[in-house]
C-alpha cells in the first residue's frame, strides 16, 4: 500500500465467496438488481408453466446446450412401463415434448442416468465450481457444495432464463456459519443443518447466502457437502456455499460432462481463487460447536421445531406465546404428547431417499444399520439415481434392504412430495430422509419425522424414532 | 399480465406464520394448466380441515394478513397462481420468504412486509377491514389505520405497469450477447464437454 493511505491496507478489496461468483456472473446492475449470466439451466416436469409462457410468445430457448431436462419430481418408483395414473403420464410426455422441440438434452424414464436433478448434476459433471446454477426448485442450493452461485427459482424465472440465459436477482446479504470440532459417531451433515435451522429458525437466514465453513464443513465428503447445502432454504436460504477444495476437485475429475486436459487446468487455476478472502466480512456470523451436535428429529411440522433425539418433546404451557401456539398446533397435527420423550415414538413407516439423502454414502450408512437386521415396519428405498440404484447394487446394499423388508424402487423425488404418488396415508407416521415436514407434504394429514438416513434406519429396526448410535456401533 | 397502481378490497386475516407453499397449494394439484385456474386449490387442505376458515367465511376478500414467513418452502409458483387466481392482489406479513416474494411480483401479487402485520392480526381478528392500497405512494389503509411499506423500486415499476422481465431485459441483448462470447473466450471449461 502506498504512504499516506490512511484505510485498512486492501480493506475494500476483501471479497466473500459470494461476492467473486456474483461479480464474475454480473452481466448489468440496475436499481439495486443484477442481469446475472446462467451457466446451467436445469427443468423438469414441473418447468411445465414455463415453457407454456415461452409457447405463448412464441419464442426459442435461447442456449439448449446450457440447459438439461430431468424426469424426477413425477418420475414413477414401480412399473415405469406402464404408468397408472394419466396426470404423471402426461407430465412426463410434456417434459419430453418440451426438451424435443427446444433441443434440450433430457435425462427421461429411459435413460440409465436417470434420478433426482440435484444428484445427477453432480453426478454427471454438470455441477462444477465457479458456474452459475438455476433451476425451479428450492433445493437447487444443494450444487453451492461445489463452490457454485445456485439458487432456486419460480416458474416466471424459469421462462426468463429459457428465453434469455440469464435473471434479476438482487445480491443476498452474505452470512458464515462455521462448524467447528468434530462430528461424533452416526452424526452427520443432516444433523449439522437441523441443529443449525433449529436454532436459527426457519426464517433465520432469510435474504442471505449462507457460506459454510470451519473444521467439520471442511472435513465432509462432497456428498454430505451436498446435504448440507441442499437444506439452506429450510432456514430461509435461498444460497448456501462451500469453498472448493481439493475434496471438490477430486470429485469432479473424470465426471462424464466435466472438462478435461487443458480446460480442466484452466478450470482449476480459477475454482483455487474460489474462496472468501480472510478478513472479509459477513453481514451475520454464526457459530456451532460439534459436541453439541446430536443426531437430531423433526418432531413439528417446520424443519426448525427438531430436537437432539434424546430430548423430550416441549411443553407449550412452558415456552413464550409466539412459540407456543405453533408448538401446540405441531404436536396436534403430528399426534404427539407436549414433554414425552422423542426417543421411542412409534413410527408406521420410514422412507429412505431424495435430494437431500438419497446418495450412495447415505445408502451404505443405513445399510450399515440394517444389515442382517429386519425392519419391524414397511419402508420405501428410494435411491437418487439410476446410477446410485446400480452403484447400490453392485455392492449389494439392496439385498441389505431387501432381506430387512424393505421395498427397494426406482429413482425420483418419490416420497419426499408424493407427485409421482408415492404416499404416506392419512394419519400415518413416517420416519424420513427428506426436507420437510410441512403439514401435507407427503400426503394429505401425513405426519413426517425428518432425520438422517442411519436414523431412518435405526427407526426402521426398532419401529420406534431411535438413537442410531448403539445400532451402528462397531458397524463402520 | 395487467399492472396496477389502486386497489379497493377487503383484508382478511390468516392468524398462522410459516405458512409454507405446500400448504399454500397441495402438490397433488400442480399438473394442472393455469387455464384450469388455480384458487380453487388455495389452502386447499387446512381450509377443508378447519369448518370455520376465514377465507371460506369471506370469499370476497383480496388482502391476506398473514404471519411472518409467508410462503417459505418450496419454489412453486404455482403457491402464487392459487392466491391471484382466488382473487388476492396482496399479502401483508412479517416477513416473506425469499422466493415466494419475487414469484408474487412476477405475477401482480403484492407482497407487504410490516412490523405492524401482528398488530393488525390482533385487532382484526375474525373480522374483516376494508382495504386501500396505493402502489405510487406505497400506502396500505385499512380501516383508519395508515400503513406506509416499503417496496423497491423494480418491484413497484413492474407491479404498476404489469411488466414481464422478458420485455425489460430484451433492451440488454447486446450486453448479453458480448459477455457469453467473452465468457465463451474466457472460460472455455464452463460449456459441458460431452
Amino acid at each position: 500500500m502506498g504512504t499516506g493511505d490512511c484505510t485498512v491496507p486492501g480493506a475494500g478489496l476483501m471479497q466473500t465467496l459470494l461476492d467473486k461468483l456474483w461479480a464474475a456472473h454480473e452481466i448489468r446492475a440496475e436499481n439495486g438488481q443484477s442481469l446475472l449470466w446462467v451457466d446451467r439451466h436445469l427443468v423438469h416436469e414441473g418447468s411445465h408453466h414455463a415453457f407454456a409462457r415461452l409457447a405463448d410468445r412464441k419464442m426459442a430457448v435461447a442456449q439448449p446446450e446450457l440447459t438439461f431436462g430431468v424426469a424426477d419430481h413425477y418420475a414413477p418408483t414401480r412399473q415405469r412401463d406402464s404408468i397408472a395414473d394419466p396426470k404423471v403420464q402426461v407430465m412426463l410426455d410434456r417434459l419430453d415434448a418440451n426438451c424435443r422441440r427446444h433441443g434440450i438434452r433430457l435425462f427421461g424414464l429411459g435413460d440409465p442416468r436417470q434420478g433426482i436433478v440435484h444428484v445427477i448434476g453432480p453426478e454427471q459433471g454438470l455441477t462444477l465450481p465457479g458456474l452459475m446454477i438455476n433451476c425451479g426448485d428450492s433445493h437447487t442450493s444443494t450444487h453451492g457444495a461445489f463452490g457454485a452461485l445456485a439458487f432456486g427459482i419460480g416458474a416466471t424465472q424459469v421462462a426468463h432464463v429459457l428465453a434469455t440465459q440469464t435473471l434479476w436477482q438482487a445480491k443476498p446479504r452474505a452470512m458464515r456459519i462455521r462448524f467447528d470440532g468434530r462430528a461424533g459417531p452416526a452424526v452427520t451433515a443432516k444433523d449439522m443443518a437441523l441443529h443449525w435451522i433449529s436454532r436459527l429458525g426457519v426464517g433465520g437466514a432469510a435474504g442471505h447466502a449462507v457460506e459454510y465453513a470451519g473444521e467439520a464443513v471442511r472435513a465432509l465428503s462432497m456428498e454430505a457437502r451436498m446435504t448440507l447445502c441442499n437444506l439452506s432454504i429450510e432456514g430461509g436460504a435461498r444460497f448456501g456455499m462451500i469453498a472448493p477444495d481439493q475434496v471438490t476437485f477430486d470429485y469432479v475429475a473424470g465426471r462424464p460432462f466435466a472438462p478435461e486436459g487443458a480446460d480442466w487446468d484452466r478450470a482449476l487455476q480459477m475454482w483455487q481463487t474460489l474462496q472468501s478472502d480472510a478478513g472479509a466480512v459477513f453481514d451475520i456470523e454464526a457459530r456451532f460447536r460439534m459436541e453439541d451436535v446430536a443426531p437430531t428429529v423433526t418432531w413439528g411440522t417446520t424443519p426448525d421445531q427438531a430436537l437432539p433425539i434424546g430430548s423430550c418433546l416441549p411443553d407449550p404451557a412452558k415456552l413464550d406465546a409466539t412459540q407456543a401456539e405453533a408448538a401446540r398446533d405441531a404436536l396436534d397435527y403430528m399426534g404427539l404428547q407436549p414433554g414425552r420423550p422423542l426417543e421411542g415414538t412409534p413410527v408406521d413407516q420410514v422412507f429412505l431417499g431424495s435430494c437431500t439423502n438419497g446418495r450412495i454414502e447415505d445408502l451404505r450408512l443405513a445399510a450399515a444399520v440394517l444389515r442382517g437386521r429386519r425392519a419391524r415396519v414397511p419402508g420405501l428405498v428410494s435411491p437418487g439415481s439410476m446410477l446410485v440404484k446400480q452403484q447400490a447394487e453392485a455392492e449389494g446394499l439392496d439385498r441389505v434392504f431387501r432381506d430387512a423388508g424393505l421395498e427397494w424402487t426406482a429413482s425420483g423425488c418419490s416420497m419426499c412430495v408424493g407427485m409421482n404418488g408415492d404416499l404416506v396415508a392419512p394419519g400415518q407416521r413416517c420416519a424420513s430422509s427428506t426436507n420437510r415436514n410441512f403439514r401435507g407434504r407427503q400426503g394429505r394429514d401425513a405426519r413426517t419425522h425428518l432425520m438422517s438416513p442411519v436414523m431412518v434406519a435405526a427407526a426402521a429396526v426398532t419401529g420406534t424414532l431411535t438413537d442410531a448410535r448403539p445400532l451402528l456401533e462397531g458397524r463402520i | 399480465m395487467a399492472g396496477w397502481t389502486v386497489h379497493e378490497g377487503q383484508a382478511v386475516v390468516l392468524d398462522r406464520r410459516d405458512v409454507d407453499t405446500d400448504q399454500l397449494i397441495p402438490a397433488r394439484f400442480m399438473s394442472a394448466s393455469r387455464a384450469e385456474g388455480y384458487g380453487g386449490f388455495l389452502l386447499h387442505d387446512l381450509r377443508e380441515g378447519e369448518g370455520d376458515f376465514p377465507l371460506t367465511r369471506h370469499p370476497q376478500a383480496s388482502v391476506l394478513i398473514a404471519g411472518p414467513n409467508f410462503g417459505c418452502g418450496s419454489s412453486r409458483e404455482a403457491a402464487v397462481y392459487a392466491l391471484v387466481d382466488a382473487g388476492f392482489k396482496a399479502v401483508v406479513a412479517e416477513s416473506f420468504a425469499d422466493i415466494f416474494a419475487g414469484n408474487a411480483v412476477n405475477n401482480g401479487l403484492l407482497p407487504i412486509a410490516t412490523a405492524q402485520a401482528a398488530q393488525i392480526r390482533a385487532e382484526l381478528g375474525g373480522d374483516t377491514a376494508r382495504a386501500h392500497i396505493d402502489l405510487g405512494s406505497r400506502v396500505l389503509t385499512l380501516g383508519s389505520s395508515r400503513i406506509d411499506f416499503d417496496l423497491s423500486d423494480t418491484a413497484q415499476t413492474k407491479l404498476m405497469n404489469g411488466w414481464d422481465d422478458i420485455d425489460l431485459t430484451r433492451a440488454y441483448a447486446g450486453d448479453i450477447r458480448s459477455f457469453r462470447d467473452r465468457r465463451k473466450s474466457d472460460h472455455t471449461w464452463v460449456w459441458p464437454k460431452a
